[in-house]
């Protein structure tokens, strides 16, 4: 029988390695998998490469992994906000390395990994500081800048149910990169307020199928998002 | 002169937005616009983090977190709005299916470059979110912003001095001294406010205008 489910979530991390890069699933903190982060912390990888749409809010979940000095390399869309303070602090001391990606591009470059893509030519950001020094093209009378896929060896994504093959749906907004970044990492794990019975999803609404799942693990979520 | 308060610039978007239009409203300044949507028409408010048909905020105590706008508010659904991925998303804006989307900027070129991510001061972290993605990926680019600097600079510039977000993009600005349009041609100005000529207003700017026929 086949079952990706994991009781806890020391074991769910347990395998991520040195080094790594690790996507994060999350749009500022809806859908930010924060145990999974908090167990990432405990288990004490270290001189990880994360790739998630921002760089963490206050001091907990993603910030609190860049507090804990985990991060060598971070690559995301949006960096700075108003409660990005720890952030700030480690990119000003010039202890994290930034590659800043446009959001449309961050999510195409994951996709392309997912699909097995060598490349792929986007409009977004042609003529700016952001594709200097890239290959461009001019396709049908319009300018492209060359851009390669963003892969990982571990995903971690929040979903609100999934089942012991790994299929998953979402809640809400949380959904955001949780169903991209899934596809391009060679294991993903997600955390999900409720495993159910293989059957109970339905099929016609499955939004990650289970072929892009390695580990499901149960946990407790606050009662607002249990709807 | 009577210059348009912010509110005003934005109710005077909002104006222009027609029935069944799919809009993105950046953040900011721009989000003020769904403020001022008539109720009497329907329209689609996308949110780059994975909404379309997006609602007003909600009551308070009625916020949900993981039902929030891509300023991160929390916001509410209509009914008969849609969820997706990050990847649909863009997809929405890269592949060029709305009709129109609504920018703050630091500057705007005479031929219709943006500025509106980053001021290249050093020592700024740079941070751009979607803004390229929407700069280029709607089908008609409005820019809303005060049209001079608080130091009395024009923002419609010959040439952006800003880092660009996206090339020949812009369509039309709306200001609080004016509505122009950008075309390959010539800067059209569609409307100014009372007591402004169109010298005074080529005088501010420093570029040649003309107004629409």
């Amino acid at each position: 029988m086949i079952d990706k489910t994991v009781a806890s979530l020391e074991t769910a991390v347990a395998g991520i390695h040195d080094g790594a890069t690790v996507m994060i699933g999350g749009f500022g903190t809806a859908g930010q998998p924060t145990e999974l982060i908090d167990a990432l912390i405990a288990q004490g990888a270290r001189d990880l490469t994360i790739v998630n749409n921002n760089a963490g809010n206050g001091t907990t979940g993603l910030a609190a992994l860049l507090q804990a000095r985990r991060v060598r390399k971070i690559i995301c869309s949006f960096p700075r906000q108003s409660d990005s303070q720890v952030f700030d602090a480690l990119y000003r001391a010039g202890e994290i390395e930034l590659e800043l990606v446009p959001q449309g591009n961050l999510a195409a470059r994951i996709e392309a990994a997912g699909a097995g893509l060598g490349a792929i030519f986007t409009p977004t950001g042609y003529g700016t500081l952001l594709a200097e020094g890239k290959e461009t093209r001019e396709i049908n009378g319009r300018h492209f800048v060359l851009e390669y896929p963003i892969a990982a060896d571990f995903a971690l994504i929040k979903a609100q149910r999934g089942d012991r093959w790994g299929n998953l749906v979402y809640r809400k907004a949380a959904r955001n990169f949780g169903p991209i970044m899934a596809m391009a990492a060679r294991s993903t794990i997600a955390q999900v307020h409720e495993v159910v019975a293989l059957g109970e999803l339905d099929p016609e609404t499955i939004i990650t199928p289970g072929i892009f799942v390695q580990c499901v693990v149960p946990i407790k979520t606050a009662p607002e998002v249990a709807a | 002169m009577n210059r348009l308060s912010r509110d005003q610039i934005a109710a005077r978007v909002a104006h222009d937005i027609p029935e069944g239009a799919y809009v993105n409203l950046g953040i900011g300044l721009p989000t003020r616009v769904a403020n001022y949507l008539p109720a009497e028409r329907e329209i689609f408010l996308h949110s780059e983090n994975g909404l379309l048909g997006m609602g007003p905020a909600p009551a308070p105590g009625a916020e949900d977190p993981e039902l929030i706008n891509a300023g991160k508010e929390p916001v509410t659904l209509l009914a008969g709005g849609s969820f997706f991925h990050h990847g649909d998303s863009f997809a929405m804006m890269r592949g060029g299916h709305l009709d129109i989307c609504v920018l703050g900027a630091f500057q705007v070129s005479r031929r219709g470059d943006l500025a509106n991510w980053h001021t290249g001061a050093p020592g700024a972290i740079p941070a751009v979110g979607g803004a390229m993605d929407l700069a280029l990926g709607a089908k008609q680019v409005f820019v809303m912003m005060e049209l001079l600097s608080k130091t009395g600079e024009s923002k419609l510039v010959e040439q952006c001095t800003y880092p660009l977000t996206g090339i020949a993009c812009v369509d039309r600005v709306y200001s609080d001294l004016a509505v122009i349009d950008i075309t390959p041609e010539a800067l059209l100005v569609r409307e100014m406010v009372e007591g402004l000529s169109l010298d005074e207003l080529q005088r501010l700017t420093g570029l040649p205008l003309r107004a629409l026929a």
